[in-house]
């Protein structure tokens, strides 16, 4: 499908863009899934954190991150107890109120309370849901043999929703679309590391989040627009400490939050929708294009806290991460109740301790709304930390 | 209904009351074996209740332990607090596991525990059954840099399409679990310099099919009128022994013995017995009640009471499932073939555990009309959302589908301060009232 589905931005400047682009980001109604399931197109559905979109993409399925939504999850909330982080709430309930309609629903066993909403939504509703189990033995010399083939257990799926036979041919076209978008994400990353002043933490979670339900084409064509609008700002650099956000790999803190933060530092690296940019390199096709992006999962990849690597301790990595955006503090963030999120915090902040590198602990939620007891803390903390 | 016991009909009175006695004491023992390596300066090898390989480390004769059993029981001795907040002044958060906090407490401890010591982890296995497993043996790998073998086992991924022997998926996902047992073998060899001995591991395995064969008999003779044990009180008991004891004789002998108990109380009416001032005396079984989930382990005894004093007896618990490992099931090992049938049927085992979390509502489909169940208990827990996120769900498609009384109890098993028991004892009073009240109108 060539048709657009977000055009409002088109022609407009780029403070402009953004603030209609978060419009469209923050609407739990997905006017524009809605719009090409109402074209007849077919939408896979996909919990946080990584899923490999091509193979939905190569069968002509739109596939769209489903991560939560500021809804206040009532018709949800018999379905479960307490004690749970919201996304895992929000998500079930704009499916329940038809905000979202799906075709096929997977989720994955990336924490406990994730791993039993396959179950949850198999119960509610009659299309196809499952659980995709990607490798936790990243070290064993079988995880990329397996992952290959529960890709291809999951393309039977894809296909038998579709009705469209998946040729190789198409997955490599998708994945060649989908090199050339995690490109551009690295590139407004990169302005981040190099120049914060010209993209806040804020405006980049915009852009980065259009990726989750945007056809990818579209989503390419219009950072391919904004970036060089974006280096041509006439911003000029303050001084503002430099910052990584850390703790937001599923659930996301509100745009408003991230905007709290870019008051007072520059938010020069995090972890924000880190499924969409977790395969750090192009992933280069062979002869088996399904083998070659099991691989890219488990040997050119990020991290996350749930993700379970022997090569790559978590908190090894974020000092990693804090070194590659001279980064001057980190900002430890969880989501309420996320229990992978709270016990990383617990391992990252001894290793910034040991390294002597600043940190700020914060709990958020991504339908928390008021942010100046934020704002006064995240002040105390710069101001100590410039004056010491 | 069960068929009644045929066999051992020389077993006269003095077996009643034999397994939960047996079973006590073998933990103890268990537990003091544990000590002495400890205080020898030894260690043991770390691993959880679904999917512990048991019957790897075994033939390798190394200690186990199971750092969720180490838990639970601070929280019996009720002292899980005391680790808690230690553990939660290291950084953790109260949202966080319990049975994570008071390992780690135990672990600052240097293995302090109200049994005894525990040994530090000379390796760790673990599954991905749980994720919070995985968390868990990345701080042992912090603490310790120890060895940690994950192993894969690929879950249902949807009930309606699950891989089943014989197929070609099956088939791939044994050969996926089978290449990561030799990887563990190779790590076993290495950690205990001992060369792996097949023949040692069919036997061991011999002794886990007579377990499984005898633990799958007991779960069976609860369809029996009376209920002839407690399935949350007695049934921990059981679990204890499962676990700890799994590929050893000992372990296929006091499973043997119990089938020869609960077949000997089938076959003279004697049903779940409870300690009184007056001694032992029968529970007066007036509703047969199904647990998802697990006891609330810091008011053992007064959870159970609640329901106890309405004649509610647990006949049946998914805790039985997901706490053994699957073990329960029956599943046995092809001894001509050991490794390929142990992964096939780990995968079987574990997949069976995690469906009794997350499918429970499918299994009671199943189980609810044999076991006689007259309400389900809902037991959604702060510490595990494994065990908790489905239980609401779970209910309204059990009460929806199978036309069931159902009770949900949220609580914790681990932190006495997040149980509110007036609370829980109201509702079980009105649950109760409920089910009197729909048994006046059925027989009215």
């Amino acid at each position: 499908m060539n048709k657009r589905y977000f055009t409002e931005w088109e022609g407009k400047q780029l403070d402009q863009i953004f603030s209609i682009a978060r419009e469209l980001v923050e609407d739990p109604g997905y006017p524009t899934v809605a719009a090409w399931r109402a074209d007849g197109g077919k939408v896979l559905g996909h919990f946080q954190v990584y899923f490999p979109e091509e193979l939905a993409h190569a069968a002509g399925m739109l596939p769209v991150k489903i991560c939560g939504a500021q809804t206040d999850g009532t018709e949800s909330e018999s379905r479960f107890g307490s004690y749970l982080c919201s996304i895992i709430k929000t998500s079930l309930d704009i499916a329940l109120t038809k905000n979202i309609e799906l075709d096929l629903f997977v989720s994955h066993p990336i924490c406990d309370a994730a791993r039993n909403l396959a179950a949850i939504w198999g119960r509610n509703f009659k299309y196809k849901s499952q659980i995709l189990y990607l490798p936790q033995n990243a070290n064993s010399k079988y995880a990329a043999e397996y992952l290959s083939r529960e890709y291809r257990r999951l393309l039977r799926d894809i296909e038998a929703e579709t009705k469209a036979e998946v040729t190789d041919e198409s997955i490599r076209a998708s994945i060649a679309l989908y090199n050339k978008s995690r490109a551009l994400m690295r590139e407004l990353y990169e302005i981040r590391r190099t120049q914060p002043w010209l993209l806040s933490g804020d405006e980049c979670l915009i852009v980065v989040s259009l990726a989750g339900f945007l056809p990818r084409e579209e989503f390419n064509g219009f950072v391919e627009t904004v970036l060089p609008m974006i280096r041509s700002r006439s911003k000029r650099a303050q001084d503002k400490m430099r910052v990584v956000f850390e703790g937001g790999f599923c659930e996301t803190p509100p745009i408003d939050l991230l905007q709290t933060i870019s008051r007072s530092c520059y938010v020069v690296d995090d972890d924000l929708f880190i499924g969409l940019r977790f395969i750090i390199e192009d992933v280069t096709t062979k002869a088996d294009p399904v083998m070659d992006l099991a691989e890219a999962y488990l040997e050119k990849s990020s991290y996350s806290p749930v993700q379970h690597d022997l090569r790559k301790p978590k908190e090894k990595m974020l000092l990693k991460r804090v070194e590659m955006a001279n980064a001057e503090a980190v900002i430890l963030a969880a989501a309420k109740m996320c229990e992978p999120g709270l016990d990383e915090q617990v391992a990252y902040s001894k290793a910034l301790d040991e390294k002597r590198i600043p940190y700020f602990i914060s709990e958020f939620e991504e339908n928390q709304s008021t942010f100046d007891h934020l704002a006064i803390q995240l002040e105390t903390f710069v101001e100590n930390i410039m004056f010491d | 209904m069960a068929p009644e016991g045929a066999g051992s009909s020389a077993a006269g009175p003095e077996v009643v009351g034999r397994g939960i006695e047996s079973g006590a004491r073998m933990f103890r023992e268990w537990f003091d074996e544990l000590t002495r390596v400890a205080n020898a300066g030894g260690g043991a090898a770390y691993v959880f209740v679904i999917g512990s390989f048991n019957e790897i480390l075994q033939s390798f004769d190394m200690p186990v332990t199971f750092p969720e059993m180490n838990s639970l029981q601070t929280a019996i001795r009720r002292v899980s607090s005391d680790y808690l907040t230690m553990a939660e002044d290291y950084g953790y958060s109260s949202d966080v596991c319990g049975y994570v906090k008071a390992d780690l407490a135990l672990q600052l401890k240097g293995g302090a525990h109200p049994m005894g010591r525990v040994p530090k982890p000379s390796m760790a296995v673990l599954t991905n059954g749980c994720n919070t497993y995985i968390k868990w043996a990345e701080i042992w790998e912090r603490l310790y840099g120890i060895p940690v073998v994950t192993i894969d086992i690929p879950g249902t991924r949807s009930p309606a399409s699950k891989s089943q022997p014989g197929s070609e998926d099956f088939a791939f996902e044994q050969r996926y679990v089978l290449g990561q047992i030799k990887e563990l073998i190779a790590v076993c060899e290495y950690v205990t310099k001992k060369k792996f001995d097949i023949d040692k591991f069919r036997e061991v395995l011999s002794y886990a099919n007579e377990m499984s064969l005898s633990w799958q008999r007991v779960v069976e003779l609860n369809q029996n009128r009376p209920a002839v044990y407690n399935a949350m009180t007695d049934g921990t008991v059981f679990l204890g022994v499962a676990n700890a004891f799994r590929g050893t004789k000992e372990g296929a002998v006091y499973f043997a013995d119990l089938v020869e108990e609960m077949e000997y109380r089938v076959r003279h009416g004697i049903g779940v017995l409870r300690k009184t001032e007056n001694g032992m005396v029968p529970v007066d079984q007036k509703f047969r009640l199904s647990l998802v989930g697990t006891p609330c382990y810091p008011i053992f005894r007064r959870f159970d009471d609640m329901f106890a004093k309405f004649g509610g007896i647990f006949v049946y618990s998914s805790y039985m499932s997901f706490g053994s490992g699957g073990t329960c099931a029956g599943y046995t090992y092809d001894l001509d073939r050991p490794l390929e049938s142990f992964a096939a049927t780990q995968l079987l085992m574990s997949r069976d555990a995690m469906d009794s979390m997350f499918h429970q509502a499918l299994v009671l489909e199943q189980t609810a009309g044999k076991f006689a169940i007259d309400g389900v208990i809902f037991h959604p827990i702060k510490s595990c959302r494994t065990v908790s996120t489905g239980m609401a769900d779970q209910r309204r498609y059990v009460t929806e589908r199978l036309g069931l009384p159902t009770l949900i109890l949220e609580s914790d098993f681990m932190d006495p301060q997040v149980i509110s028991e007036a609370q829980m004892k109201n509702r079980v009073d009105a649950f109760f009232e409920g089910l009197i009240s729909r048994r006046h109108q059925s027989a009215a």
